[in-house]
């Protein structure tokens, strides 16, 4: 049954881009960024994807375009899974904000804004929903440092304080 | 012979004066309050994560830290005396902690629950703060991730210990 749908949505949404195929029992589209609006809302209305999993992205360091966004649909109807992928520049991160479609994209967005630094475009609330307000950088980038620290607290200094004693 | 009780000293082997007496009496009374307080820990449990089970365990019927005074949490940290941070402590959570710890009363103890509030455990990372002694003072270090219950009550009675060891003055420079 899966298979079947997932002719349907590949001869749909791949016909105008190139490559779709199966990976894992999930259909794997790549698009365009400025696709993806549209691919998602006909696999809303027209295929009945009605849940909206995830919206994540890959840090390719060293390629170009750099980051890879990726999106998760669930569609209860068939009880199968698409993904749709497209490619963003590291000077320009920008992809539309599927806010209008699913709700529940407005948090995802803001976790993957908070990571990765991805703009969506439509998204009107972007502020950190993970990370808190005065963290500089995005902590998944490959190129953030993994012991770099941004404390809220000021350490305290436990040597001067026991001498202090 | 007779002898009036009252040229006994009370010390007799600090009999030098009045100090002696005055410390002897000042070390008995700080025997006594600390053997009061080190059987009435209030905790209160500061749970972040995962060795909040542990905490249970150690809190259930077959551990049972009533045994130790330390059994009765206290949800407000106004009324509490024994700090418990248990799991591990983001940055972002960090002003919380700090908080809570400001509105404990004196005296009170911190007791670091499970190897992140120690150290930060395996994290080490944007969001974790690499043990919690970089933000307040830590009393008494649990190891263990988690730590048995055992590990936990072995951390209780060391922590009683050194309660009753300590000088509890009545008043301190701050008061």
């Amino acid at each position: 049954m899966g298979a079947e749908v997932f002719d349907r949505i590949t001869t749909r949404l791949a016909a105008r881009e190139e490559e779709a195929r199966v990976m894992h029992g999930i259909l794997v589209v790549n698009l365009a960024p400025d696709a993806v609006a549209q691919a998602a809302r006909s696999l809303k209305a027209e295929f009945a994807f009605d849940i909206f999993l995830d919206v994540t992205a890959v840090d390719w360091p060293g390629q170009e375009p750099r980051f890879e966004v990726v999106w998760h649909f669930y569609s209860t109807t068939d009880n199968v899974r698409v993904c749709l992928k497209t490619r963003v520049p590291e000077s320009n991160p920008v992809v539309a904000s599927l806010t209008p479609l699913f709700g529940s994209a407005a948090f995802m967005e803001r976790e993957c804004h908070d990571m990765y630094g991805i703009v969506f475009d439509g998204n009107a609330d972007l502020r950190p929903i993970l990370l808190y307000e005065g963290f500089v950088g995005h902590p998944l980038r490959k190129d953030y440092p993994k012991e770099r620290e941004q404390p809220l607290v000021p350490y305290r200094d436990a040597a001067a304080e026991r001498g202090g004693e | 012979m007779t002898v009036n009780p009252r040229t006994i000293p009370i010390h007799p082997a600090e009999a030098t004066g009045k100090s002696a007496a005055f410390e002897y009496l000042s070390t008995r009374k700080d025997e006594l309050v600390g053997w009061a307080r080190k059987f009435s820990l209030f905790p209160y449990p500061f749970v972040t994560a995962c060795c909040a089970m542990e905490f249970m365990a150690v809190s259930s019927t077959p551990y049972d830290t009533d045994r130790f005074g330390a059994a009765l949490p206290r949800f407000s940290p106004r009324q509490s005396d024994l700090l418990m941070v248990v799991g591990t402590v983001t940055h972002k959570q960090a002003p919380i902690l700090l908080k809570v710890y400001e509105q404990m009363c004196e005296p009170k103890w911190v007791m670091a629950f499970g190897v992140c509030a120690t150290s930060g455990g395996f994290y080490q990372n944007y969001a974790a703060v690499a043990g919690i002694d970089r933000i307040i003072p830590v009393d008494i270090y649990i190891p263990g991730c988690p730590p048995r219950p055992e590990t936990v009550i072995d951390g209780i009675m060391k922590l009683q210990d050194r309660i009753a060891r300590d000088k509890h003055p009545i008043i301190t420079k701050d008061f």
